[in-house]
């Protein structure tokens, strides 16, 4: 282990970030592959300090060596050390991912740049996964919301709106989080994440605790998109470029719902935010609303990836969800969930762009008899399918089993059933889909033609198998990997990991 | 008169109460997107100010040591008697941010007026319909 990892996770993509652009205004060509190296270095990083976490224990690091309540410290247990790996990893694999689409999607004098923010938003994330200061999470937030706002503009459409929607809603939500924060600040004097959970207890009954807490709910909500809170998603995430929306959708929401769980139970005692005050109850009940209401805007959708928005919103209910029943079982679940998603929206949202390289398609109804055009996509987009559902034994079904035992566990049977209606939704949504793709009719024109040689050639050419180039499909197949074996090894990382990251008192 | 000492005695949270609120409304009710960017802006510096009001103290001096040139050792200012200079500093942070995210809005604002040629919410999204109706 380094000794100085933890600063390096963060430092690397944030000074790879100006060598980027310094490095891209001499060679174009330069970029990817830099952007490529220096996001594996953080990956394996990531391992290194999570290697460290599970052989000794917890890390505090001092940043520049200053003590705790003074200076930043960087506070990494299991659980934040768990998080990062999969920043690292996902924004890695999709940086492999990134180079064909960006070359089609964006002008070429603007590729430098789109590498220089993308390291921005990595670096951003694992900042806010890493940090134990809550006025550096704010900062980091930003950094990963900002650069969050100009990859998305980029996109297509209507992506400048959704931009400029996105960056007023975001504004409000990190407000919020700083106003929480400054609420703490002005009864504590206190900053540090660990030294507030100290100090707080006495304070419990104070009303400008209260408001902080109210303030910092608010705020993550807005961050991660949680139901009533959601519109700006679908918009900026469905008219975003390929890799972006991929990279966004899968590790974003997930920073935020980690900064919840930071806030509800090391920040605050579990007793503060599930027994004296009713959160656990009202996050339950949006959570539902969540995944309800994901569901059947998802079955609505035509635009394949505003379908994936509508289910990651429900997605990031069931996260919730699992935060919400605040029990061993429902923890656990809404951690694994974390990762699970992760790696199925990035896999879908790959899926996607690989997809709309190849043929400029968007809509479901246009996909008909593309498994015979694309069979491997088409395959890894079924075994993806398969994992939202939650089908054993891919990894969705994993996360969804501890999340429904820790709805039983907690005796919200209905908040159990809404689980299992909603991926019911989901199920309903691809089922569809697999529908028009493997049995859609052909149109009936063709049909009668057919019998011509040269319409056949025809046809056979319209079908020939033309898969997205090795760069995009390695991607996917790492993805696709990943899901099953993810689900095949998922009670190792609960016991190795996730169990470890259960907060005191559950 | 308590109540009428609650509201002066705390007028700086009043003030910024308002002056968020009069951003928020603007940034939730106004059709122009330029007014909602102005209106993000101040909101974002009433937090600013509320901010740096919690450590203003009248007749406060500043955190440093004492003396050391004189008779003795130095000596530290008491706590009660310097304003808390860690907010200041928080703010800088946070001024820092506003600007950026200030001009990202503007950037994303001059990419917009290109698109559609207004600011008005309404005409934009008028355009649009006609964009989709024509598909």
């Amino acid at each position: 282990m380094i000794a100085q990892s933890p600063a390096l996770l963060v430092v690397i993509p944030l000074v790879g970030a100006v060598l980027c652009l310094l490095l891209g205004l001499i060679r174009r060509e330069i970029c990817y592959p830099f952007v490529v190296v220096v996001l594996g270095s953080c990956a394996i990083l990531s391992f290194d300090v999570m290697g460290t976490v599970l052989s000794d224990g917890a890390i505090r690091y001092r940043l520049g060596g200053w003590e705790p309540p003074w200076g930043i410290e960087y506070l990494i247990d299991h659980l934040n050390a768990f998080i990062a790996i999969i920043i690292a990893s996902i924004s890695f694999v999709v940086a492999i991912f990134s180079k064909k689409s960006v070359e089609q999607e964006l002008h070429e004098s603007k590729v430098i740049y789109f590498y220089t923010i993308y390291l921005l938003f990595v670096s951003g994330l694992l900042g806010i996964t890493l940090t134990g200061d809550l006025f550096n999470i704010f900062v980091f937030m930003e950094i990963a919301s900002l650069s969050g706002y100009a990859l998305i503009a980029i996109g297509r459409d209507r992506a400048v709106l959704a931009s400029f929607e996105y960056v007023i809603m975001g504004t409000i939500g990190a407000s919020f989080y700083l106003l929480g924060v400054g609420h703490l600040y002005i009864v504590t004097g206190s900053l540090n994440i660990m030294d507030l959970y100290m100090l707080l207890p006495e304070l419990y009954t104070s009303k400008v605790v209260l408001i902080a807490f109210a303030f910092f709910m608010v705020g993550i909500a807005i961050k991660i998109a949680l139901f009533p809170l959601h519109v700006w998603l679908p918009d900026a995430y469905t008219y975003a470029p390929s890799t972006v929306s991929a990279l966004v959708a899968a590790t974003m929401t997930k920073v935020g719902a980690y900064v919840m769980m930071r806030i509800m139970f090391t920040l605050f005692e579990p007793y503060f935010s599930i027994e004296f005050l009713p959160m656990a109850a009202i996050l339950g009940w949006v959570a539902a609303g969540a995944m309800i209401f994901g569901g059947i805007q998802a079955i609505a959708q035509t635009d394949f990836k505003r379908v994936l928005c509508y289910i990651l919103i429900a997605e990031v209910g069931y996260i919730v969800l699992g935060i919400s029943v605040a029990n061993r079982a429902g923890f656990t679940g809404a951690v694994l969930h974390i990762l699970n998603d992760a790696v199925m929206m990035a896999c879908l949202f790959l899926i996607a762009g690989a997809i709309y390289y190849k043929t400029g398609m968007r809509h479901i109804y246009e996909f008909a008899h593309l498994h015979r055009r694309m069979p491997v996509t088409v395959t890894c987009l079924v075994i993806a399918a398969l994992s939202v559902v939650g089908v054993p034994p891919t990894c969705g079904f994993f996360s969804k089993w501890y999340l429904v035992l820790g709805a039983i566990d907690a005796q919200q049977w209905f908040f159990a059933f809404l689980l299992l209606a909603s991926s019911l939704m989901v199920a309903i949504v691809f089922f569809k889909m697999m529908q028009t793709i493997f049995f859609a009719p052909s149109p009936a024109g063709e049909e009668s033609h057919d019998h011509g040689s040269a319409s056949h050639s025809h046809e056979e050419h319209k079908h020939a198998r033309d898969e997205a180039p090795a760069s995009m499909m390695v991607p996917i197949f790492i993805m696709v990997a990943g899901i099953l074996l993810l689900g095949i090894f998922s009670g190792e990382i609960v016991s190795t990991v996730i169990q470890f990251a259960v907060p005191k008192g559950f | 008169m308590d109540t009428i000492q609650f509201i002066i005695g705390k007028f700086n949270y009043w003030i910024y109460i308002v002056l968020m609120m009069i951003g928020f409304y603007a940034m939730i009710a106004k059709k122009n997107l330029v007014k909602k960017v102005v209106g993000m802006n101040i909101f974002q510096t009433a937090i600013i100010l509320f901010f740096i009001s919690t450590s203003s103290k009248i007749g406060a001096t500043i955190p440093i040591i004492q003396n050391v040139h004189g008779d003795a050792a130095g000596q530290v200012i008491n706590v009660a008697q310097y304003a808390n200079p860690l907010p200041h500093v928080l703010m800088l942070t946070a001024i820092v941010v506003m600007v950026s995210t200030f001009g990202v809005a503007l950037a994303l604002l001059i990419m917009i007026y290109r698109e559609y040629k207004t600011f008005e919410e309404d005409e934009i999204y008028e355009t649009l319909e006609v964009l989709r109706l024509k598909k």
